[in-house]
C-alpha cells in the first residue's frame, strides 16, 4: 500500500527559521530519507513554497473563480509530502515518527494513496 | 535543532502581533514593549517545561497584558492618581481577548504599529530603527552595530523617535479604507528601506547586516499574510528574495565586490529564486501594475538566465522606461541608460544621462557609469576624469575598490585593450 505523508507545519514559525536552522532539519532529514530510498520504499517527495505563493482554484461557483493564497485560513500549513510504500499503517507511521523525531514541530497526516500516477507513463 | 532555538522562532514570529495588541490596548509604546518583554521571558521559562501553547500569540498577548496590569498596580499603590485612560478594558475577560485575536484584528494592529514607526515627521533613519525596535524587537546594541553607530548614539536615535510619536498624538483608531491604502504604502516603503540598507552594506558589515534583510523579507512574508491580494506586496517580497539570492555571490573570498556580469550563478540561492518568481507571475496576473512589480519583474529577468550574457537587456530597459513613467526619477534614468548600453551600444547611453550631470554630481554611480560608458566609447581622459570623481564619492571600501580596478585598467591597458572585447562578449 502507499501512502502519502503530508508534512504540515505554522508556516510563520517555519520561516522564521534562519538558514543554518533550515539546513540542519533538511539535513537530519535526508538522513532518515536515504534509509527509505535504499529500501526502495520512498516514491516522490515533495517540499512546498509558502502559501503566500499559492493561488487557488474554487469551483464552487460558476465560473470558476481564482483568487490568491491557500485553500483555507488554517493555523498549520500543508507544507510538502512523501509518497511512501508500506506494508501496513503501522509501517508507514513507524517512518512518520522517524521523520518527526528530527523536524520539529507539525504534525504529519498519514493518508491510504488511492490513484498514484507518477506522470511518466506514455499517454 | 534545540527546543530554545523553536521557542525563539515562535516568539519571533508572534512578535509582531503581540506588541501591536500591546499597543492598541495600553496606546503607550514603552508600556506595550515592557510587557512584551516580560511575557516573552514567562514564555523562555515556562514553555520549555510546558511546551508551547497552541496560539503563541494569544498567550503572550494576555500574559503580557496582566503582567502590565499587576505592575501599574503596584505603581499605584506608591503614586496617587490612577491614570484610567492609559489602560483601557480592564473589564476584558480573557475569553473575549482571545475571541478578539481574529486575523481582521492581527492585519489592523500591526498595520497600526508599522504605521506608528512610518511616522511622516521621522527621517527614515529613525523609522527604520523603530521598526527594528518595535516590530522586530531586535536590541538596541544589534541596531546599533547595523547602522555603525554606538549604543548610546542609537537609544538616543530611538527615544527622541519615540517621543516626537508621544507628541504628534497618533490617533489609535481603525484605519479607514483610504487611510489603509495610503498606510500600506508607506508601511512598504519601510520595509523596502530597511531591505537596503542591509543589502547596500560592505562585505565586512554583513554579518552584522544580512539579519536587516532576512528581517525585511520576514516581514514583507507577514505584509503579505495580511494583504494576500495585493499585487504590489506580492511583488516587494519578490524583489527582496530575488535580490537575497545572490547575496553569497555578491562578494569574493577578498571581500571585493563581484558586479552581476561576473557572479557565480551556481552560488545563488535557487529556493529564494523559485519563490521570487512565483510570486512575480502570481503578481502580474493582476494587471494593476506598479513600482514594485516592475522593479521585480527586472529582478526576474536577471534571475531566469543561466548565463549572464543571455540576459534580455531590451526588455529590462522597456522596464525601467515604464518605471520611469511610474515614478520619475534620475536614478531609474541612470539604470535605464545601463540597460541601453547594454542593449544599443554606451552612445546612446551617454546621451541620455548628460542631461543628469547637475542632479546626479554627488552620486557615486553616475560618475561610475558615466565613466564606464566613455571607456567602452574609447575615451579614456574623460573616463579618468569621471572615475575619479566617483573614487571620491565612494561610500564603502568595496565600491572604492572596484572603482580603482578600473583605474588602474585604464592605466595598463593598451588603448583598445579590454572595452572591445567586452563589447563582443555581451553582443
Amino acid at each position: 500500500m502507499q501512502y502519502a505523508i503530508l508534512c504540515y507545519h505554522d508556516e510563520n514559525v517555519v520561516c522564521a527559521w534562519s538558514k543554518e536552522q533550515d539546513d540542519a532539519v533538511m539535513a537530519k532529514l535526508a538522513v532518515v530519507q536515504e534509509k527509505a530510498v535504499r529500501q526502495g520504499k520512498l516514491g516522490p517527495v515533495a517540499r512546498l513554497l509558502p502559501t503566500t505563493a499559492a493561488t487557488t482554484l474554487r469551483k464552487d461557483r460558476e465560473p470558476a473563480i481564482v483568487i490568491d493564497g491557500p485553500f483555507a485560513e488554517t493555523k498549520e500549513h500543508l507544507l510538502g509530502f512523501y509518497i511512501y510504500d508500506a506494508e501496513n499503517l503501522e509501517e508507514a507511521l513507524a517512518f512518520a515518527r522517524e521523520l518527526a523525531e528530527v523536524n520539529p514541530g507539525g504534525s504529519y497526516e498519514i493518508r491510504p494513496v488511492g490513484v498514484f500516477k507518477d506522470g511518466k507513463q506514455a499517454p | 535543532m534545540s527546543d530554545t532555538c523553536r521557542i525563539n522562532a515562535v516568539i519571533s514570529s508572534a512578535r509582531p502581533r503581540v506588541v501591536a495588541a500591546l499597543l492598541r490596548h495600553f496606546r503607550d509604546l514603552d508600556l506595550a514593549e515592557e510587557a512584551c518583554q516580560e511575557a516573552c521571558l514567562r514564555a523562555l521559562r515556562l514553555w520549555p517545561m510546558q511546551g508551547p501553547p497552541r496560539d503563541a500569540a494569544a498567550w503572550l498577548i494576555m500574559v503580557g497584558r496582566n503582567a502590565a496590569i499587576d505592575a501599574a498596580r503596584r505603581r499605584q499603590r506608591l503614586t496617587p492618581l490612577p491614570d484610567e485612560d492609559a489602560i483601557s478594558d480592564l473589564s476584558d475577560n480573557e475569553e473575549a481577548t482571545v475571541e478578539r485575536l481574529d486575523a481582521a484584528d492581527y492585519r489592523d494592529d500591526i498595520l497600526r504599529l508599522l504605521f506608528v514607526c512610518c511616522h511622516p515627521e521621522l527621517p527614515a533613519t529613525q523609522q527604520i530603527a523603530l521598526a527594528l525596535r518595535i516590530v522586530s524587537g531586535l536590541s538596541v546594541a544589534q541596531i546599533a552595530r547595523a547602522f555603525l553607530v554606538t549604543e548610546t548614539a542609537m537609544e538616543q536615535r530611538i527615544t527622541r523617535a519615540k517621543r516626537k510619536i508621544g507628541n504628534a498624538n497618533v490617533p489609535f483608531e481603525a484605519p479607514g479604507a483610504v487611510e489603509r491604502s495610503e498606510r500600506i504604502a508607506a508601511v512598504a516603503g519601510v520595509v523596502y528601506l530597511l531591505f537596503n540598507e542591509g543589502y547596500t552594506s560592505d562585505v565586512a558589515e554583513q554579518g552584522a547586516r544580512a539579519t536587516l534583510c532576512e528581517e525585511g523579507i520576514r516581514l514583507g512574508r507577514l505584509l503579505l499574510q495580511l494583504f494576500s491580494v495585493e499585487p504590489e506586496i506580492m511583488a516587494l517580497l519578490a524583489l527582496m528574495l530575488l535580490q537575497h539570492a545572490r547575496a553569497d555571490a555578491r562578494f569574493d573570498a577578498a571581500g571585493q565586490a563581484v558586479l552581476l556580469p561576473n557572479q557565480d550563478r551556481s552560488r545563488w540561492n535557487p529556493n529564494f529564486i523559485a519563490e521570487g518568481l512565483a510570486l512575480v507571475d502570481k503578481a502580474l496576473r493582476h494587471r494593476r501594475p506598479g513600482p514594485y512589480q516592475i522593479q521585480a519583474a527586472i529582478a526576474a529577468l536577471h534571475a531566469r538566465v543561466a548565463r549572464a550574457e543571455d540576459t534580455d537587456w531590451a526588455q529590462i530597459a522597456l522596464l525601467y522606461g515604464a518605471l520611469e513613467q511610474i515614478q520619475p526619477s534620475p536614478v531609474v534614468t541612470l539604470n535605464r541608460a545601463v540597460a541601453v548600453s547594454k542593449a544599443e551600444g554606451p552612445a546612446a547611453a551617454l546621451d541620455m544621462i548628460e542631461p543628469l550631470c547637475e542632479q546626479l554630481d554627488g552620486y557615486f554611480y553616475f560618475h561610475g557609469a558615466r565613466g564606464a560608458f566613455l571607456l567602452e566609447l574609447e575615451r579614456p581622459g574623460e573616463a579618468k576624469v569621471a572615475f575619479d570623481r566617483a573614487i571620491a564619492l565612494a561610500n564603502t571600501p568595496a565600491e572604492a575598490a572596484h572603482i580603482r580596478l578600473q583605474l588602474d585598467r585604464l592605466a595598463g591597458a593598451p588603448r583598445t585593450g579590454d572595452a572591445k572585447k567586452e563589447r563582443v562578449k555581451n553582443s
